[in-house]
């Protein structure tokens, strides 16, 4: 191919021209990353300065640096204790759970070629549902204090696996794990209603609450948790990138450019369906975060899943931990439930990006 | 340079046989056209060929049987353009190629895939739709995305489903000459299947023809087409005449039945459609 290029400069010019606007996007894509990451250690400081007992963000800051370097000798001080003993694990909680689901919803997204494909579609979250619903209405206390999370988690897990087997035995086509998924959140969605019938009504409505979604359970144990298998998981998922990117166009495309679809497909899956678990066993059901972060990504850097995965991480990350502190403050003391902000503040700018993208294409 | 050597394949579905001891060899620098009533089994021995389908029989590429092969070494050997393909969620035309840099490269893009990304892209005239999303172009113009994503893949053996059954005719010959100068030009082997029995007899080197999942003749076009043999395969009363030295087919009527024969005839302003 070179060869015929050889002798001809606009040939040559319009080769390079090609590569450099390549090479442009790439860099807008790098430069969405950076800006995101950046506005992320913003609303931190923002975040960790509201509160009952306001700080300003200089506080917050020296406190923050003070606590990762001791050896700068910052003074102790009552700042110091509000940050890191309440509200920085709350921070830490609704970044590290909005991550693990905005590459939950990304990796959905790819993998089941459906734009609307995150983790109430499978019925991962339903499965969660039912698990914490039996372990407070059943009284199940094998795990002590991890009751509800084990079991939420566990059953989150088990659907998966589940849905998994069905869909293999169906051919593992994307429409058959979907399918499968629907047909698995209403069974145990019915199971779930049922538990909440046969409950007392402090039972169901710690359920209904649970349901809600909130972060407020967060301590350093339990970030530490999330975190581990959002760190064991997302990095794997990234490796894979490429592949997935691939796949969205279909598997024979993919198999044809030598992808083992199955297997990809399923360890995919697999580590969506632990990073959902995790988040949900804790934080309880927080939706639209797995929808729509991935799509916020795409609109803004295109498809390309090498920079999906770490975008909807990071735009899971900022739309969580900002939606959570708009909950907390909006009414204080009142705190609302996350789940309700998430989508009162992600729906608006999702609307915001999806009109603007519309009108690039009209 | 590679030779092509299909014996006995055969695949099956549970319910019913597709495609039944398929037998020929293609060489280097050849374009065979696979061509055959719709269902005829053009596009299952297309996914065998490329192991899509797992047939029974073997697929020889300079005689090391492809269904043993490893999948990423069988990439770098083979590519297919699919029929009305697609590509990932907003990908652009440029990420869309690059796809086809996956059997040669790691995780990350290196200079040298960027550089034939855009070479194939200003080959086959597409450079200044780079960074267009694909979902946004024309069928000819994916097409071509598509016939530049197998060329950056390097096969020698490209596979072609249909590749031009949704384009005009500009497209169908643009598409079609690319693939023939690129054959030639790097001596690879090209499989098309087909249903434009002239573009056909105009591309190819030679033809197979499959009726119900078996050969049913192969062989150059100027020998293959015959009125006999198009009426027998496709059910089509034609004639067949010379044009620039290639058959070229002309239909006069299907086989019709009932009363809608008689309405044939007189559409046609004959009295009679002839047997």
């Amino acid at each position: 191919m070179s060869q015929i290029n050889k002798g001809s400069s606009y040939s040559n010019y319009q080769n390079q021209g090609i590569q450099a606007e390549f090479k442009h996007h790439h860099a807008r894509k790098i430069l969405f990353l950076s800006s995101v990451s950046v506005g992320i250690l913003l609303l931190v400081g923002i975040a960790a300065s509201l509160g009952s007992y306001d700080l300003t963000l200089t506080e917050v800051y020296t406190t923050i640096l003070g606590g990762i370097f001791p050896g700068l000798g910052l003074p102790e001080s009552v700042a110091s204790v509000i940050i890191w003993e309440i509200r920085l694990p709350r921070i830490a909680m609704a970044i590290v759970c909005g991550a693990s689901l905005g590459v939950a919803g990304a990796i959905l997204q790819g993998v089941l070629r459906n734009p609307l494909a995150e983790p109430f579609t499978l019925g991962i979250s339903s499965a969660a549902a039912m698990g914490a619903s039996l372990a407070i209405i059943g009284g199940i206390k094998f795990f002590g204090s991890y009751s509800v999370v084990l079991n939420a988690f566990i059953s989150a897990f088990i659907a998966t696996l589940v849905i998994y087997s069905i869909a293999k035995s169906k051919g593992m086509t994307p429409e058959a794990i979907i399918l499968a998924g629907i047909a698995i959140m209403f069974l145990l969605d019915a199971v779930t209603s049922f538990t909440q019938y046969l409950g007392t009504a402090e039972q169901v409505q710690a359920v209904v609450f649970w349901m809600m979604g909130s972060v407020s359970v967060a301590s350093w144990e339990t970030v530490l948790i999330v975190f581990i298998i959002a760190i064991l998981s997302i990095p794997y998922l990234i490796y894979k990138a490429s592949d997935l990117t691939i796949m969205g166009a279909g598997d024979e495309t993919a198999h044809s450019l030598g992808i083992n679809v199955e297997g990809v497909r399923m360890r995919t899956l697999i580590f969506a369906a632990l990073l959902t678990a995790s988040v949900t066993a804790f934080c309880g059901i927080i939706g639209f975060v797995g929808l729509v972060s991935p799509h916020i990504t795409r609109m803004i850097i295109g498809g390309d899943n090498r920079y999906v995965i770490p975008g909807s991480a990071l735009v899971g990350g900022i739309l969580l931990l900002g939606a959570d502190t708009v909950a907390r403050t909006i009414l204080a003391p009142m705190i609302l439930p996350v789940g309700i902000m998430t989508a009162l503040v992600g729906v608006p700018f999702f609307m915001f990006l999806f009109m603007r993208k519309r009108k690039e294409i009209w | 340079m590679v030779n092509v050597d299909l014996k006995d394949v055969c695949f099956s579905y549970p319910s019913a046989d597709i495609l039944q001891d398929v037998n020929f060899s293609i060489g280097p620098g050849e374009i065979t056209g696979l061509i055959g009533p719709n269902g005829s089994g053009k596009s299952t021995l297309i996914k065998c060929m490329d192991t899509i389908l797992k047939p029974r029989g073997s697929i020889l590429l300079n005689g090391k049987d492809i269904l043993m092969m490893d999948r990423v070494d069988l990439a770098k050997n083979v590519g297919l353009v699919p029929q009305n393909g697609s590509s990932a969620m907003d990908s652009t035309v440029f990420e869309t190629v690059l796809m086809g840099r996956r059997p040669h490269s790691a995780w990350r893009i290196s200079e040298e895939d960027i550089n034939k990304v855009a070479d194939a892209l200003e080959r086959l005239g597409i450079g200044d739709m780079a960074m267009r999303d694909f979902s946004s172009l024309s069928g000819g113009q994916k097409q071509m995305v598509l016939l530049a994503r197998a060329i950056c893949q390097e096969p020698e053996v490209l596979l072609l489903d249909e590749p031009t059954s949704a384009l005009d005719i500009r497209h169908q010959l643009e598409v079609l000459e690319i693939v023939n100068h690129l054959v030639k030009e790097k001596n690879m082997s090209a499989i098309i299947a087909m249903h434009d029995l002239n573009l056909g007899a105009r591309y190819t080197d030679s033809m197979v023809m499959l009726r119900e999942g078996k050969i049913f003749s192969a062989g150059k076009p100027i020998d293959l087409y015959t009125p006999d043999m198009i009426k027998e395969v496709y059910g089509v009363t034609a004639v067949v005449i010379t044009v620039l030295g290639k058959p070229h087919v002309v239909p006069i009527s299907p086989v019709i039945y009932g009363h809608f024969k008689q309405k044939s005839a007189q559409t046609m302003g004959i009295e009679e459609i002839p047997a």
